[in-house]
């Protein structure tokens, strides 16, 4: 877990007096904390409250209203799979199985070791390759449930 | 293209060819004309979208639009030698010959897109040799604020987003609005799966979108603009950003545009995920920081909405049409499409359909149009079955809609929706009923939880067809599935809501016989739903090798060596692990 050292306290303080310590602008303020520390864990959502003048609760139902914010650090190479109409027709949904089935996760978890995690989006955009899968920013089209494992295969080293 | 140059190269840059390609092909080409010193006479643009999704990366080559289709590195040196050098076609990379004049392009009609893939984005002198800027120039010096509305309402657009509400009256309402500030917000949180026409005009041509939110502010009042985007569409927001910087440096965005009183500025806030925030008053509050739960209209965003000033929302789309109308006249935009809807639509074929990508046809193109001649017909010849327009709010379309004409208006008779273009080619593989149970899922993760209809009633829709994909429905489920949809449309707080159940209503009446298959005959027609599938052993083929029963994950296969071996229905779990160990075709599904 993610212990709030002093220097990364003013690393959120910085980012916040970037937005004027806005509440309005938090959306915005989250957005950087989130790539600044990967993920959004309550300690870093306290010190933004108090920053921005407002509440935890606010901050919180905003973190867990959207799904691009996550409280859960995600794994050294995070595996998403577009669930978008395109590629639900053309099969993502027993590519997701075949990922679920060889990491022994669920959506939204990460494995043992830290190394996948596991999440679903909605369109990337890529429907001409579809089903798409990808891992961190590297686009995969066209996967096949063999192609799975290759997938992954490509990271285990 | 620039007179300087004698040809122009442009390559899809578009995220699916982009993704397809292993490298930076601009950068490559660019590298390689140095290298034969053309560099000064051949550019090198970057382009969205040509249809072809999924042959990409593509590649045009203007004036004489040859275009090319998986291109790769290593075919750069022959289109230079063969092509630009030689004037020869390359035969085996080439997709159609002459682009222009296939049944693709003849049917297509480009005013939101005009601009897409025929300039580079990156460069503002591009965009101002298009007549860029001139449509706000014109309503800065030549007309008063009310003229150019007048303007907007008599050319006929409306609302690209989904909505379909007449642009200008909008126009029109809040600039009664009497406040010390309003605002103009762009809606690029493009949310629908399977769209992505909005990120293509800011990928493609983010200059009109400037352009038509000044014209905008001038009409209704607002000297703030602001473009809602989603986190998830990096490249449009960098190219977003580069378009508004260079607008400053021009002096198109700032104050005393155009030697006149008028100013406008304009910020752009992120989205983070969050399909409910399409809906105006839910975009509204995640730009001021909030959930972004929509609220009950009245009062509309007109007359209070960002800060709670008067704020005009319109879509990306709708904006790419604007400087179009004033340039070239609202008559002559109402002169194109049907009574009720004009001008042009963007859709986004996708699906089991041979053309995926991006197409800009004439409200009134018939959707066999559509299907066949633009997008080449149903993959892999199987039969068409239906066509979801409008997203997981629209709803199934089949073949006896194929010669709609599509607008607005019809769209909505037929049971489906306009919605923001999304259009997903299903064929005859696919289930209905579990469509719509997919539909549902988006639904119910995307409601916002406020109403109670949406939030519990669609996740009792959802169980209901899930039940039903599962073998365990009844007729009465059928009944009570109606029942329910019928509620939530009429109940729910906002268009999310309302539109939900769309999915299942639109697929009930067009393919209730799958329904009834289900729940009746105990069998899933297209064969999709796992739960009804059966795997037998046939007595001809299986020799006893035990492989299958050795394989078996939960020992539901019995039989001696040598013997036939049976599979125990009730522990079979429908894996397909025998099927696929089988040397011998012995195991069948039924």
């Amino acid at each position: 877990m993610l212990t709030i050292c002093e220097n990364n306290v003013a690393k959120i303080e910085a980012i916040c007096r970037e937005f004027n310590n806005d509440k309005g602008e938090l959306i915005n303020v989250l957005h950087q904390a989130q790539h600044t520390f990967g993920y959004l864990p309550e300690e870093v959502q306290e010190i933004i409250a108090l920053n921005l003048n407002t509440s935890l609760a606010h901050v919180y139902g905003v973190v867990s209203f959207y799904s691009f914010f996550t409280m859960i650090p995600k794994g050294d190479h995070p595996i998403n799979i577009c669930m978008g109409t395109a590629c639900y027709v053309r099969g993502a949904e027993k590519v997701l199985d075949e990922f679920k089935k060889l990491l022994n996760i669920q959506v939204g978890q990460t494995t043992a070791d830290e190394k996948f995690s596991l999440s679903s989006l909605r369109c990337v955009g890529a429907c001409g390759l579809a089903p798409v899968v990808l891992v961190g920013d590297k686009v995969y089209g066209r996967v096949t449930l063999d192609g799975v494992q290759e997938i992954l295969d490509e990271y285990k080293s | 293209m620039s007179p300087k140059f004698k040809k122009s190269i442009l390559v899809c840059n578009g995220s699916s060819c982009l993704q397809a390609s292993k490298v930076n092909l601009i950068a490559e080409f660019q590298a390689k004309l140095k290298e034969y010193n053309l560099d000064n006479e051949i550019q090198v643009v970057q382009s969205v979208c040509f249809n072809k999704c999924t042959l990409g990366p593509n590649i045009i080559i203007q004036p004489e639009n040859v275009e090319y289709s998986t291109v790769t590195k290593e075919d750069i040196d022959d289109i230079i030698i063969i092509h630009l050098l030689n004037n020869k076609i390359v035969e085996r990379l080439v997709y159609n010959q002459v682009y222009e004049n296939s049944g693709s392009t003849k049917k297509q009609y480009r005013i939101a897109l005009r601009n897409c893939g025929f300039i580079n984005p990156e460069v503002i002198d591009d965009y101002i040799e298009k007549d860029g800027y001139a449509a706000l120039a014109k309503c800065l010096t030549e007309f008063t604020p009310q003229e150019v509305t007048q303007q907007i309402i008599k050319s006929g657009l409306r609302g690209r987003g989904g909505g379909g509400f007449p642009t200008g009256v909008k126009w029109d309402i809040t600039s009664k609005s009497v406040a010390d500030q309003k605002y103009v917000v762009c809606n690029a949180d493009e949310g629908d799966p399977g769209a992505f026409m909005d990120r293509s005009v800011l990928e493609g041509d983010p200059h009109s979108i400037i352009e038509a939110m000044a014209i905008c502010g001038y009409c209704i009042g607002a000297d703030k603009g602001i473009v809602y985007i989603r986190a998830e569409y990096p490249l449009a927001i960098k190219r977003l950003k580069i378009a508004l910087d260079q607008a400053k440096e021009y002096g198109l965005l700032g104050e005393k545009l155009f030697g006149t009183n008028f100013n406008f500025e304009i910020d752009i806030k992120y989205g983070a995920g969050a399909f409910v925030c399409g809906e105006e008053t839910a975009l509204i509050h995640s730009m001021e920081g909030l959930r972004g739960e929509p609220t009950l209209k009245p009062p509309f965003p007109s007359v209070s909405g960002y800060l709670e000033k008067p704020t005009n929302v319109n879509n990306v789309e709708t904006f790419a049409n604007i400087p179009a109308i004033i340039n070239k006249g609202a008559d002559w935009f109402a002169s194109i499409g049907t009574e009720k809807s004009k001008g042009t639509k963007v859709f986004a074929l996708a699906g089991k359909i041979n053309n995926v990508g991006l197409i800009e046809v004439p409200m009134g193109t018939t959707l066999r149009e559509v299907i066949y001649d633009i997008g080449g017909g149903i993959r892999d010849g199987k039969k068409f079955k239906a066509v979801q327009t409008g997203g997981p709010s629209g709803g199934c379309l089949t073949e006896k809609h194929l010669d709609l004409p599509i607008d607005f208006d019809s769209l909505s008779a037929a049971g489906s929706m306009m919605g923001s273009g999304g259009m997903i080619v299903m064929d005859e593989d696919d289930c209905m009923v579990s469509m719509a149970r997919f539909y549902l899922e988006f639904t119910v993760e995307e409601s916002c939880g406020k109403c109670a209809p949406c939030r519990i009633g669609n996740k009792r829709l959802h169980e209901m067809l899930t039940k039903l994909c599962d073998d365990k429905g009844t007729l009465e489920d059928l009944d009570l599935l109606r029942n329910l949809s019928n509620v939530v449309k009429d109940t729910s707080l906002c268009g999310l809501g309302q539109t939900s159940p769309n999915p299942i209503l639109s697929t009930m009446q067009n393919f209730y016989d799958e329904y009834h298959a289900h729940v009746v005959d105990h069998k899933c027609p297209s064969g999709q739903c796992k739960s009804f599938m059966r795997y037998y052993i046939s007595e001809q083929n299986c020799i006893g090798c035990v492989v299958c029963a050795r394989n078996c994950p939960v020992n539901a296969i019995s039989g001696e060596k040598k013997q036939l071996h049976v599979i125990d229905q009730e522990i079979c779990i429908k894996c397909g692990i025998c099927m696929d160990k089988c040397k011998f075709d012995a195991i069948t599904l039924n």
